[in-house]
C-alpha cells in the first residue's frame, strides 16, 4: 500500500473545481489508510474501490455533463433526455461513494462504537435496539438482489429513521425527496468479492467494526429539525 | 465432463480465507442433509474442465461462479419449490410462471440464475472466439449491417447495462399476441436477430425470444481475473472464448421452433375460420340481414 502514504490533504466532501464554466468533480480523498480497515475490509479492496471503481463513476459524471452542457447549448432535447441514465448512474456513484468513505473509521479511531447522542436514543425508539437495526440492514442488505445499497436515512417530513435500499448506483433520495441518508453500506460485489466471494452476510456482519457512528450522530443533529 | 469431478463437494478452493473454516461445515452438513431430498434441479458441471478457460477465465472464477454461486441458486431453489405449485415443473416453466409479468415471485431469481448459468457456461468452450460463419453470419450481417457492427452493439449492452445483469444476442420471432396484429404476410425475414441486455436474473426468455448467446456481467463474473475492466472482458470473451458452433445450433433450433409455431398458428386460423363458414348460425344471420336489408328497399 505504498500509494495510500500520499494522502496528505484529508479532505472530505464533494470535491469539484470548474472548467470554462462548467462545474466538474474530483474525486475526494480518503479520511484513513487504505489498510487502515483490516481486516473488515482489505487494503486491496479499498484501493480498489476509492482509484477505480469511484474514480470511474467522476469520470463518467464529468463526461455526461459535459456533454449534457453542449446538448442544452444546442438545444438538443433528444440528447438531453437520453443522458439521464448516465448522470443518475454516474452522479449516483460518485454521491453514494463519497458518503460511504465518511461512515467508515479504523476500530482504533472509534469504529463500531455505537452511537450514544440522540441518534442513539431514535434508534431505540424506531428499530428497538441497536442490535435490531444491525440485524434489520443485515437482512435487507443480503436480500438485494444484485448491485445495490443498504441505507439508514432520516425522513425530515415524518421526523423518523427509515431502513430503505437502492438499486444499483440510485441514491437514497430517489426513493423520497425528504430522505437524507445517514449511512449507506454498498453491497456491490466490488465492495468485498476479493475478500469474501460469494458470502454477502459475512461482508455485512464484519462492516458494523468500522462504521463511523459519530459520523452519522452529527449529520442526524444537523437535520434534524 | 471432466469438471465434475472439480474438487468442491465438501473442500473449499485452495487459496482460504477466514471465512471458509466458518462455513465448510454448515455447507458440508447441508450436502449430507440433500441426500434425503430428491433434488429436482441440478447443478451441471460446464462442458470442459475448470482450468479450460485460462488464462481468459480463472480456474478460481470458475470455483467460486460454478461451485458456489451457482451451487447456491440450485440449492435455493429446491429448498423454495418444495411443496409448491412450481414443484416438478420444467425449469423454463417456473422461470415464466415466478416471473409474473414482472412481478417477481421469490423463485424466480434462482430458477433464472440457474438458467442462465447453464446457458453462460455452454456459450463458452476452451480456444473459442474468432467469427461466426454460415446462416448465423448471414443474419448477423442482414440485421446489423456486419459482423463488427453486431460485435459494437453487444459490447455496448453490456457496458451499459448499469449494475448487475446479462447482455444477449437473442433470435425474435414472436408476434404481438393482439388480434388486430397479424401480419398479413408473414415471412421468414419478419423474424430478427436482436441484441438486448437484462437487469440482475432476468432472461429474455420472460419476453418470449429465443436467446443464443450471453456474458454474464455480474461483477462476480469477471471480478478475480479483470477487476472493474468489464468492457476487458467483455471483449476478451468474445475474442477467445465465445463458442459459434453452440450459437449456430442454437439459432437452427430457435428458427424450427419459430416454423413450428408459425405452422400452429397457420393451422389454428384456418380452424377458426373453418368454423366460421361452417357455422349453420352464421348463415342464419346472413339470412336475417338478407331480408332486413329487403324491408327497406
Amino acid at each position: 500500500m505504498a500509494l495510500r502514504s500520499l494522502l496528505s490533504k484529508r479532505t472530505l466532501g464533494l470535491g469539484f473545481g470548474q472548467v470554462r464554466g462548467l462545474v466538474t468533480f474530483s474525486l475526494p480523498d480518503l479520511p484513513y489508510d487504505y489498510s487502515a480497515l483490516e481486516p473488515a475490509i482489505s487494503g486491496e479492496i479499498m484501493q480498489l474501490h476509492h482509484q477505480k471503481h469511484h474514480q470511474t463513476y467522476v469520470t463518467n459524471y464529468n463526461k455526461a455533463l459535459e456533454q449534457l452542457d453542449d446538448a442544452m447549448a444546442k438545444g438538443d432535447a433528444p440528447t438531453v433526455v437520453k443522458l439521464q441514465s448516465a448522470i443518475k448512474f454516474n452522479g449516483g456513484g460518485h454521491i453514494n461513494h463519497s458518503i460511504f468513505w465518511k461512515n467508515l473509521i479504523p476500530i482504533h479511531e472509534g469504529g463500531g462504537e455505537p452511537p450514544k447522542s440522540s441518534l442513539g436514543w431514535a434508534i431505540d425508539m424506531h428499530f428497538g435496539s441497536f442490535e435490531a437495526l444491525l440485524q434489520k440492514m443485515n437482512a435487507e442488505g443480503a436480500a438485494l438482489q444484485g448491485s445495490g445499497w443498504v441505507w439508514l436515512g432520516l425522513d425530515k417530513e415524518l421526523k423518523r429513521l427509515v431502513v430503505e435500499t437502492t438499486a444499483n448506483q440510485d441514491p437514497l433520495v430517489t426513493k423520497g425527496a425528504s430522505l437524507v441518508p445517514l449511512l449507506g453500506i454498498d453491497v456491490w460485489e466490488h465492495a468485498y468479492y476479493l475478500q469474501y466471494k460469494n458470502v454477502r452476510p459475512d461482508y455485512l456482519n464484519n462492516i458494523w467494526k468500522v462504521i463511523n457512528w459519530k459520523y452519522a450522530s452529527e449529520l442526524y443533529e444537523k437535520e434534524s429539525p | 465432463m471432466h469438471a465434475a469431478a472439480a474438487p468442491l463437494s465438501c473442500q473449499p478452493p485452495k487459496s482460504s480465507f477466514p471465512h471458509w473454516r466458518k462455513s465448510q461445515p454448515r455447507k458440508c452438513s447441508q450436502k449430507a442433509h440433500h441426500a434425503s431430498i430428491t433434488a429436482r434441479f441440478e447443478l451441471k458441471p460446464p462442458p470442459y474442465p475448470l482450468n479450460a478457460l485460462e488464462p481468459h477465465m480463472s480456474r478460481q472464477t470458475l470455483e467460486y461462479h460454478w461451485g458456489r454461486h451457482h451451487r447456491s441458486y440450485v440449492e435455493n431453489l429446491n429448498r423454495q419449490v418444495t411443496g409448491t405449485e412450481l414443484d416438478g415443473m420444467p425449469l423454463e416453466d417456473v422461470i415464466v410462471a415466478s416471473y409474473n409479468k414482472g412481478d417477481l415471485l421469490p423463485a424466480f431469481n434462482n430458477a433464472a440464475q440457474i438458467w442462465n448459468h447453464d446457458f453462460f457456461w455452454q456459450s463458452m468452450k476452451p480456444d473459442g472466439g474468432g467469427q461466426p460463419s454460415g446462416d448465423l453470419l448471414k443474419l448477423i450481417e442482414r440485421d446489423f449491417g456486419s459482423y463488427g457492427s453486431f460485435l459494437t452493439n453487444f459490447k455496448s449492452a453490456a457496458a451499459t447495462q448499469f449494475g448487475s445483469g446479462w447482455a444477449w444476442l437473442v433470435y425474435k420471432a414472436n408476434k404481438l399476441d393482439v388480434g388486430n396484429a397479424v401480419n398479413p404476410y408473414p415471412s421468414e425475414d419478419d423474424n430478427k436477430l436482436v441484441v438486448v441486455k437484462s437487469p440482475n436474473a432476468v432472461n429474455p426468455l420472460v419476453w418470449d425470444y429465443s436467446p443464443l448467446l450471453t456474458v454474464d456481467v455480474w461483477e462476480h463474473a469477471y471480478f478475480i481475473d479483470y477487476q472493474n475492466q468489464r468492457a476487458n472482458y467483455v471483449s476478451i470473451f468474445m475474442e477467445k472464448l465465445v463458442s459459434w458452433e453452440v450459437v449456430s445450433s442454437r439459432l437452427e433450433m430457435a428458427k424450427a421452433r419459430a416454423e413450428e409455431r408459425a405452422r400452429e398458428d397457420e393451422r389454428k386460423r384456418r380452424e377458426e375460420e373453418e368454423e366460421e363458414f361452417g357455422d349453420p348460425e352464421m348463415a342464419e344471420m346472413y339470412l336475417d340481414n338478407e331480408t332486413d336489408e329487403s324491408e327497406f328497399e
